[in-house]
């Protein structure tokens, strides 16, 4: 149990380092839809672009290897904590408004988080290791 | 725009989410993180066409994403891309064959229901 809940700290801690310098270099390069590859592509030359690419290939390692010892309707809920972490670091360094409302539904996935992880990770048939 | 966004990001999340549980279902338990191990891991995982073509489907996600985040505010991109919850518990049962009692729904509609809420100005 103990290495399925480092894993999913990992997976959490990655997934919003990740996406926070992934927000802060799309910050500077303003505005980008388009159904052309190259024009993304463009954007790969911004530090905090690759820092942030860099950390999430690290959270998908660890979201593969926590999904091979646990459930999918066990990873989901639970590595849904980055949300929380994510609104504070939105608040606290992007400056992004928080409503009441927004709180609120952080609220409810922590709820959520609390509730799933109190079950038993793996339930799904074919897996007769016991989770460490 | 930015709706559409959401939806393909919710379908290519559900199809690659699904691929890579049921590949690494396939490939056993990752046990070593050393970085030979993790050599082997990425090497077995480039034969696993599960995995493969889950990462596809996470990676037109996370394209998605990055246009997203370039006309919305991350408070909003990242919380509304996670409507899926509902649809992945129910496809995780019948397709996963993933025993959910309710403990597990409780969680995925709480996560759900605070989803929609991120999603209110």
């Amino acid at each position: 149990m103990f290495f399925v809940r480092a894993l999913t700290l990992a997976v959490i801690a990655l997934n919003v380092s990740g996406n926070f310098f992934l927000d802060l270099g799309m910050r500077s390069e303003g505005e980008i839809v388009s159904f052309s590859p190259l024009d993304y592509l463009k954007v790969f030359g911004n530090f905090w672009i690759i820092l942030g690419v860099c950390l999430l290939a690290g959270w998908l390692v660890c979201q593969l290897s926590l999904l091979s010892w646990a459930d999918l309707t066990y990873v989901l809920p639970v590595t849904s904590a980055s949300y929380i972490l994510l609104a504070v670091l939105g608040v606290v360094s992007l400056k992004e408004h928080v409503s009441a409302a927004h709180w609120g539904g952080i609220g409810l996935i922590v709820l959520g988080v609390i509730v799933v992880g109190r079950t038993r990770p793996r339930t799904a048939p074919g897996d007769h290791d016991e989770v460490p | 725009m930015k709706w559409l966004l959401v939806l393909v990001i919710i379908v290519c999340n559900t199809c690659g989410d699904l691929l890579d549980a049921f590949g690494m279902r396939q490939h056993g338990h990752v046990r070593d993180f050393h970085p030979s191990a993790l050599r082997r891991l990425l090497r077995s995982l480039a034969h696993n066409r599960y995995v493969i073509g889950g990462i596809v489907f996470m990676a037109i996600a996370f394209f998605a994403l990055l246009s997203l985040l370039s006309i919305a505010p991350l408070s909003f991109a990242i919380p509304a891309t996670a409507g899926s919850y509902i649809l992945e518990t129910i496809l995780a049962k019948f397709v996963l064959k993933e025993d959910i009692h309710w403990q597990r729904w409780l969680g995925a509609f709480l996560v759900a229901g605070g989803v929609a809420m991120l999603s209110l100005r």
